[in-house]
């Protein structure tokens, strides 16, 4: 095995895999949130559709967006070997265990939040990104995404998935956001306070604006 | 001694490596107080004694809270409820009367069951044979101060350094991972001057040592220095991703 391969299979390799693809989800994640609360302009859509379209069609942004797949199934895959390797690490559990004394919930439920966004993620990318892409593939036309929205949300059952996954999302980044810094090395006196802070507005502002594009489009305060 | 408390004990026992272990139910009375949680098993192994039963096989020594034997893994936290110490430092007046204690050993693939609570612990020696020590010829003792060292760094290696191996922090980890063991002897030489010249093959060789033990990878959950008796701190981990990152990236050994 190379000196890298064997650096990326090493667990702190793999903890650094999960690290600079979390990061990298993150960045991407101000964007999708940014373009999509253009809907809030509430003007029949026509800010939303303008940036979607650059999205869209744009040959830079459209290369990015290889990476963006190889970025979530690279943290997709890492993040399952890892769960495997560190369930087999410990092959008896303990019989009475009070793992609330010394961390949180969601820290010790990363794989679990992951798999919810994992599912949520196949609802999401079936509802909007796969038929838009796929039109463009055989017709070279882009869907009315702002319509299919308007039409998705109508379903009460649709945005209570929705308003799910953003929950997920919250505690995932609620732990993956710092965490992500100490994988990396960076556990600074100088910069905790701050990346604590970033991190922890970021899980809730970021999933607060996402549940409320659903929410804003089935109560009819967006149309 | 006459003491006042009475309690039911529930212990994992196990007669070897290789043989299924379970839990067996003990009543204890006249348990002090001021006895220590070890004081209270060897008053509970005297009583088996005279049973005519086989006493309870638990790992201790220093019983004063540097030695890192005394595993054991109380009512699902290792060393017991109380915060900075080993279980020879846990008394009983941390328990109330009446009480039930669940007793388990150690729980990793690492750190596989010898007998009842005793856990082989010698995957932390070959970590440490791996690349834990500083190669340096024996000779005269050096002046004081020919090697100056900052006060900061000085105490952050002590720190590092008041690591006892006693393996609380893979039995608290949900990964039974050894990050915190490893960062902390890392951590420990590569904040002094003695400890540069392996400073990249130490990391890189401690690390495939920890790999191969069957470790699980962090999680940064921080439950590990939650429950270290010796309060040993997160950067340590921090540090080590920093070490080993850099030393695979930059070292020359392919």
């Amino acid at each position: 095995m190379s000196w890298f391969s064997q650096t990326l299979t090493s667990s702190i390799g793999k903890k650094l895999l999960m690290a600079l693809t979390g990061l990298f989800l993150i960045s991407f994640l101000v964007i999708h949130a940014s373009i999509n609360a253009m809907i809030f302009y509430n003007d029949g859509g026509e800010t939303f559709t303008h940036w979607g379209h650059f999205m869209g069609t744009n040959p830079i942004v459209r290369t990015l967006e290889i990476g963006l797949i190889a970025g979530f199934l690279l943290h997709i895959a890492d993040g399952l070997i890892l769960w495997k390797n560190n369930t087999e690490a410990r092959p008896v559990n303990y019989a009475v265990n009070n793992p609330s004394a010394n961390s949180t919930w969601y820290s010790r439920s990363m794989g679990l939040l992951g798999t919810l966004l994992l599912i949520f993620l196949v609802i999401h990318t079936a509802h909007f990104w796969i038929p838009n892409r796929s039109n463009q593939f055989s017709t070279g036309e882009e869907l009315n995404l702002y319509q299919m929205m308007l039409d998705i949300f109508q379903n009460p059952w649709v945005v209570l998935i929705y308003i799910a996954g953003c929950i997920s999302l919250f505690w995932h980044l609620l732990h993956g956001f710092k965490s992500a810094f100490q994988t990396l090395g960076w556990n600074h006196v100088k910069y905790n306070g701050f990346i604590n802070f970033i991190g922890t507005a970021f899980s809730i502002v970021v999933p607060l604006l996402f549940a409320l594009m659903p929410i804003s489009i089935y109560l009819g305060w967006v149309d | 001694m006459e003491g006042n408390m009475s309690l039911s004990l529930k212990v994992w026992r196990q007669s070897d490596k290789n043989t299924a272990g379970a839990f067996e139910n003990y009543k204890l009375d006249g348990v002090s107080p001021d006895m220590s949680f070890l004081e209270m098993f060897d008053v509970l192994n005297e009583q088996l004694i005279e049973e005519g039963k086989v006493p309870i096989a638990f790992d201790h020594d220093c019983r004063e809270g540097i030695c890192g034997s005394c595993a054991m893994f109380i009512n699902g936290r290792p060393h017991g409820p109380l915060k900075g110490v080993t279980t020879c430092q846990l008394h009983m007046r941390s328990f109330n009367d009446g009480d039930t204690i669940v007793v388990e050993p150690w729980r990793a693939k690492a750190f596989p069951v010898i007998k009842d609570l005793v856990v082989d612990r010698d995957a932390f020696d070959r970590i440490m044979s791996a690349g834990g020590f500083v190669s340096v010829n024996t000779g005269n003792a050096q002046d004081a101060n020919s090697l100056p060292i900052p006060k900061e760094a000085a105490d952050e290696a002590f720190s590092a350094a008041a690591c006892i191996a006693c393996g609380a922090c893979v039995a608290a980890c949900k990964n039974a991972s050894a990050m915190l063991f490893v960062s902390a002897k890392v951590s420990q030489l590569a904040l002094l001057p003695q400890g540069q010249a392996e400073r990249n093959i130490r990391a890189e060789k401690m690390v495939a040592q920890m790999d191969s033990e069957g470790f699980g990878a962090c999680t940064n959950t921080g439950a590990c220095s939650a429950e270290c008796p010796k309060e040993i701190s997160m950067v340590n981990i921090a540090r080590l991703n920093r070490e080993y990152i850099g030393a695979k990236f930059s070292s020359t050994a392919v």
